[in-house]
């Protein structure tokens, strides 16, 4: 129980959230920076733990939302269905990118450019095919009801992606601990020595690019629960492809809490840069920038990887001491 | 009588323009050690290559425990049975040494616990058993070239392929690493290694290969092939075995 133990703690933290604050506004914050976080913890499902950066997770993000939009507003489908589809959906686009990618033996920059392509092309498909709603986008239907996946409360959709990023989370945990994660690692560490150990590096690969894309199309299933409306820019866009892979960067790739902890540090710097520079347009994205180099260039292994620095360091500096310490005594 | 559990028949590879093997065989029996040696450039690494799937032959046949494996994808013949170690040794940097050698241990075990039980045990038998826990950048050379050893053992292989895992070392490293070399034959498997410290091959090796530009140019016992005429113009030059023949006239 002690592996989940971290987890457990930082959602209960999380969940007590809308006990305090009842402000609209800052669950509204909340919720947003959630979803980015669920999208990050896909990427960094294969970015972080397997060394593959993808630059069009949006592919992916976008693919769930709109099979599930395509499916509630063309057809009538559940929405909950849909959610579950818009998932599968993701995870196939997963399996065809990666497939596609990873036998073609696509590595580091090349794979990064493809996956970029990839997203591109279906954002402009999206933009023009009439399932999609082309130009236009797509609409779901207003209906407050938990049985079609929407709440009158904010703090109902709050507590919904908490326990989707919980999943995450402790999907996340499961990998690094099973047979499978460990395999993954030494992908992203050494791919030849990897192999030479018995790793079939093109199936772990794919793998995770199906794990992955599965957890960001997750996201962009709520997208669609939460704000109802889809178009090709928003789910295709460049954007959320620089959002999923920004957040666990900052926050520290590869570990469980990276994503969670970067899109929460992206999304409050966001918001506090606006809040500074008022009314001039665009200064709030310059501090924004200014405040990412810095952190990528004194903490390269992320927040969690530098507080995971500051510990260790730290830890043994206690332990040295104590150590002294016990030998003043017996001397 | 069986044939070896490593037999290379008549393998050739070329790069180009450029013939690095040359219809070269050898084979390698179960619990003994072979050697193979040769000048630099000889294509020593690339039939190691060959062998351990990271190349596909130009022509000939590799068979392991009777099977042909030629061209077979490393990974697969990693779970066959054939373990190596790369001449620059190839750690996960950022991971402990625990970490490295679990990589190793997983193929044969699922569970986590029968892994890290395994991890424990090729760790204090290569004499890695108290810096588990060190990152692997960490680790002297020494120690890299036994965490090298350590991954590929803990695969639970036949046959290990070890690349100059003596080479970098200084003598009383070379005379710490050998008895853990010859106990691995000691356990049944077959050992066929690639290496320049001499004194290590003939105390270790029974038996030795020498490829020279690609061909294999000489086969025997270490005293045999160290005194055969081909080896030494092979190392030293052209007229060189006449010269050393006269020298100890």
């Amino acid at each position: 129980m002690k592996t989940f133990l971290p987890i457990a703690l930082g959602v209960a933290v999380l969940a007590a959230v809308p006990i305090f604050v009842h402000s609209n506004v800052v669950l509204n914050f909340l919720v947003v920076t959630l979803m980015i976080a669920l999208a990050g913890q896909g990427w960094n499902i294969l970015g972080g733990y397997g060394g593959q950066y993808s630059f069009g997770h949006a592919a992916f993000f976008g693919t769930g939302a709109y099979t599930t939009a395509i499916l509630q507003a063309n057809y009538g489908v559940n929405a909950w269905l849909g959610f579950a589809a818009g998932i599968a959906a993701g995870a196939a686009m997963g399996g065809i990118i990666g497939g596609l990618a990873f036998r073609a033996g696509l590595r580091s920059s090349y794979f990064a450019l493809v996956t970029l392509a990839f997203a591109e092309v279906l954002r402009i498909l999206a933009s023009v095919a009439p399932i999609t709603g082309a130009g236009v986008g797509i609409l779901v239907k207003l209906d407050l009801r938990a049985q079609s996946f929407q709440f009158q409360s904010r703090a109902s959709f709050y507590f919904v992606i908490l326990a989707l990023v919980a999943a995450s989370l402790i999907i996340a945990r499961l990998i690094e601990r099973s047979r499978f994660g460990v395999w993954l690692v030494a992908v992203r560490e050494n791919e030849d020595a990897a192999m030479a150990l018995g790793v079939n590096a093109t199936a772990v690969k794919l793998g995770a690019m199906i794990v992955s894309a599965a957890i960001t199309a997750a996201a962009g299933c709520f997208y669609v629960q939460y704000f109802l409306f889809i178009d090709a820019g928003i789910g295709y866009g460049t954007w959320m492809s620089i959002e999923a892979l920004l957040t666990p960067i900052i926050g520290g790739v590869g570990t469980v809490f990276g994503a969670l902890v970067g899109a929460l540090v992206v999304k409050s710097l966001g918001e506090g840069a606006k809040l500074i520079t008022g009314d001039v347009p665009g200064l709030d994205l310059m501090i924004y920038g200014a405040v990412l180099v810095l952190v990528i260039r004194f903490a390269p292994r992320g927040i969690v990887g530098a507080l995971a620095d500051i510990y260790a360091r730290f830890g043994r500096r206690f332990a040295a001491s104590r150590k002294t310490a016990v030998e003043a005594v017996r001397g | 009588m069986a044939e070896p559990l490593l037999v290379v028949d008549g393998v050739s590879r070329r790069f180009g323009g450029l013939l690095a093997v040359n219809a070269a065989s050898l084979s390698a029996p179960a619990a003994r050690i072979t050697a193979l040696i040769g000048p630099n450039g000889a294509g020593k690494t690339t039939l190691f290559a060959v062998i351990s799937g990271f190349l596909k032959p130009s022509a000939g046949l590799v068979r392991f425990a009777g099977e042909d494996i030629t061209g077979e994808p490393p990974y697969r013949l990693a779970r066959g049975g054939i373990a190596r170690t790369f001449q620059i040794v190839q750690p996960f940097a950022g991971l402990t040494v625990r970490d490295n050698i679990l990589v190793g241990a997983h193929l044969r075990h699922r569970a986590r616990e029968a892994a890290l039980a395994v991890v424990e045990e090729v760790g204090r038998e290569v004499g890695l058993g108290d810096v588990l826990d060190r990152p692997a950048h960490t680790l002297t050379v020494s120690g890299r070239k036994r965490l090298e050893l350590a991954r590929a053992l803990a695969t639970e292989p036949k046959l290990l392929l070890l690349d100059e895992v003596l080479a970098g070392l200084n003598p009383s490293e070379i005379r710490d690493i050998v008895p853990v070399v010859r106990a691995f034959c000691a356990r049944g498997i077959a050992v066929l290694m690639i290496e320049h410290v001499m004194q290590a091959v003939m105390s270790l090796a029974e038996h030795v290969f020498v490829l020279a530009e690609g061909r294999i140019i000489a086969t025997g016992s270490p005293q045999e092939v160290a005194a055969d005429a081909a080896v030494i113009e092979a190392y030293l030059g052209h007229g060189a075995a006449t010269k050393v023949r006269n020298a100890h006239g």
